[in-house]
């Protein structure tokens, strides 16, 4: 299934949902297409990452998160960005069905996974969070296992059997950028890397169960500049495999590592997508007034 | 190069109290205790009781007019908190200290090779210390330890699971009941397993129904310490796991179980200091033995706690000096215990 295909679906679907006026979801579609042919090879091996359609979340009675439909393409980066308190972080977890631990919590809306409602009943909920992982804000790496328990955790914990342990684990620390500092000491305790090498650790994990989009929540507030740009360095070079969504504060980070930006704000009420967009022209030529302001530093 | 003419500098802790500083706190302390001899030589305050008091006394006057006299008002408030804080901590140990040595003066004295290798089966109350022995109550002891342990840990600990992490519809009701029955008083407990166990279905004494009995008052133990470790897990370790597309029971048992292994050992610990003493409900269920009996689950059986009650009870001076000697095996006992499991928890989270 090619991506342009997606897309031309996309806009078809788009054009019976006029109502949705916040959400420029037309201009995202066409360059989706242009991207799609921009990195046409091998493109077919990234599935058709993620679509979020109308979600709203609730804590409660509390309407936290309205109306949101947004896709997230594969092959790229999104960011998504906003003040506290406006649902990103909901949101995302949402994304991969974290959002049902919090027990008041509630939801209405799809999320689509190769065009199939990841919220659907009788969906195995962890093949769900085996093909949509997650990387969360404070490095958490498991304290009780080495390194390379750690990477290989994903295996055990799904109970799923890989032949080649070891090309595994050096390829998946390669591809979070850790392995030439970790080589020569897996058998060590995760606990005794610094917190941004934690943070990649806890990306290798990630990556060791392949998943087809990997949703980071603030993954370098915990971090110093040096590591964050590792992070996002790796970032980059993880994207041209998967479908990456990135919840961040850093602005120029948004700027820096995605391909497209979604700004969310709540004006007190439940948070909504305001514009939705290539990242660079939300940073340069946004369409909203009110993003314009937040990504000139005008509030927020 | 300048390095070599630089000054060697040497690694020091400027943050110690010099001897000049703590001068003033050594003359104090001189001047507590030297007014307090002459005060209880001269006045009518007399005994242990007295000189503590006068002690107590004269440490707040003193420390309170030298960081008066030397620094300000603040400083005397603080040293007297510190005096009172000094006090309650030693009051904590007297008792503590003076327990202990109490056990050991008694009971070293029977404390010889015989006592762990015999029994009472064939030795009279009024016999010798040298006489007989108290391995038929070490045997039982380790039985209904073992026993109680081995129903109590898993249960206490799936009931933490179920508060902690099920988080199920009836978690606050059985955290409820979990505390009520952490103050059940031991002897009820023996009282329900005779009840139940013996009069109802026509059992009869054995050590399986006394540890069915410390069961009883170790499964809260257990619980209730388990919870709180099971609660200082972070729950980004929990989350860590089921993203990674783990179910909740291989989270639980790959991440939070290691994660938490040497609280929940110290959880089991705690629970067996709490039995392993115990002597009421025993009364009520193993019935006592003089001789070893190999099998748990039939015929009387002694515990060392039992033997020392029996033995204070008999009440001529060789059994009172037995109950001495078992008091000490006793302590020897879960000090041993304890120590081995914290070596290997601590061993096995260290690797």
């Amino acid at each position: 299934m090619s991506i342009s295909n997606e897309s031309e679906k996309f806009n078809e679907k788009n054009k019976s949902e006029e109502k949705m006026n916040d959400v420029h979801v037309s201009s995202l579609a066409d360059v989706a297409s242009s991207h799609a042919s921009k990195k046409q090879p091998g493109t077919a091996v990234l599935g058709t990452g993620l679509e979020a359609r109308g979600v709203h979340a609730w804590f409660g009675k509390k309407h936290v998160l309205e109306d949101i439909s947004l896709d997230f393409f594969p092959g790229t980066v999104t960011a998504l960005i906003g003040p506290s308190g406006c649902g990103k972080s909901t949101f995302i977890r949402i994304l991969n069905r974290m959002h049902e631990f919090i027990p008041t919590a509630a939801l209405a809306g799809e999320v689509l996974l190769e065009g199939k409602d990841i919220y659907e009943s009788g969906t195995d909920v962890t093949k769900i969070r085996l093909r949509i992982g997650m990387v969360f804000q404070k490095p958490n790496p498991f304290p009780s296992m080495t390194i390379k328990e750690n990477v290989l955790s994903g295996l055990r914990l799904a109970q799923l059997k890989v032949s080649g342990e070891d090309e595994l684990l050096e390829s998946c620390l390669r591809r979070a950028g850790l392995w030439e500092e970790v080589k020569d000491r897996l058998g060590e305790y995760g606990g005794a890397l610094s917190g941004g090498q934690q943070q990649r650790l806890c990306i290798a994990r990630s990556l060791a169960v392949n998943p087809q989009v990997l949703l980071m929540d603030e993954p370098c507030s915990a971090l110093d500049p040096g590591s964050t740009l590792r992070i996002e360095e790796t970032i980059r070079e993880l994207s041209s495999t998967m479908t990456i969504v990135i919840v961040t504060h850093n602005m120029q980070q948004a700027a820096r590592v995605s391909d497209y930006t979604g700004f969310f704000l709540s004006d007190g009420g439940p948070g909504r997508l305001i514009e939705s967009a290539p990242t660079s022209q939300i940073f340069s030529n946004p369409k909203e007034k009110r993003t314009e302001d937040y990504v000139t530093g005008r509030f927020g | 190069m300048s390095t070599s003419l630089a000054p060697q500098v040497l690694p020091e802790k400027p943050w110690r109290p010099t001897f000049k500083r703590v001068l003033p706190d050594l003359f104090g302390a001189l001047l507590t205790a030297v007014s307090t001899v002459l005060i209880v030589a001269v006045t009518p305050l007399k005994g242990k009781l007295g000189f503590s008091l006068t002690l107590i006394v004269m440490a707040l006057v003193f420390s309170v007019l030298i960081s008066g006299i030397r620094k300000d008002k603040k400083a005397a408030f603080n040293s007297v908190s510190t005096v009172f804080v000094y006090i309650a901590a030693t009051f904590v140990l007297i008792p503590l200290f003076s327990i202990l040595y109490e056990i050991y003066s008694r009971g070293v004295g029977a404390l010889t090779w015989g006592i762990f290798t015999k029994d009472m089966s064939l030795s009279s109350a009024d016999a010798p210390v040298s006489e007989g022995g108290l391995l038929h109550a070490i045997i039982g002891t380790l039985y209904l330890v073992a026993i109680a342990t081995i129903i109590s840990a898993p249960v206490g600990l799936l009931t933490a699971l179920y508060i902690v992490e099920v988080k199920g519809r009836a978690a606050g009701l059985v955290r409820f009941f979990v505390q009520a029955m952490s103050g059940v008083p031991s002897i009820v407990a023996g009282l329900f397993i005779y009840a139940v166990w013996m009069i109802g279905l026509g059992n009869s004494y054995n050590a399986g129904a006394g540890a069915a009995a410390l069961a009883i008052l170790m499964i809260p133990t257990v619980a209730r310490t388990s919870e709180e470790v099971l609660r200082l897990i972070p729950p980004d370790l929990r989350e860590a796991g089921l993203a990674l597309g783990a179910t909740q029971w291989r989270t639980v048992a790959m991440i939070i179980l290691p994660a938490a292994r040497s609280g929940l050992i110290t959880a089991i610990i705690l629970g067996i200091a709490r039995v392993a003493g115990e002597t009421a409900p025993l009364l009520l269920t193993i019935g006592g033995a003089d001789a070893i009996n190999l099998n748990p689950f039939s015929g009387n059986s002694s515990a060392l706690p039992y033997y020392v009650w029996k033995n204070l009870s008999l009440g001529n001076p060789e059994s009172i000096e037995r109950a001495w000697a078992g008091v000490m095996v006793l302590m020897l006992l879960v000090f041993i215990f304890f120590t081995l499991a914290r070596y290997f928890s601590g061993k096995r989270a260290g690797r």
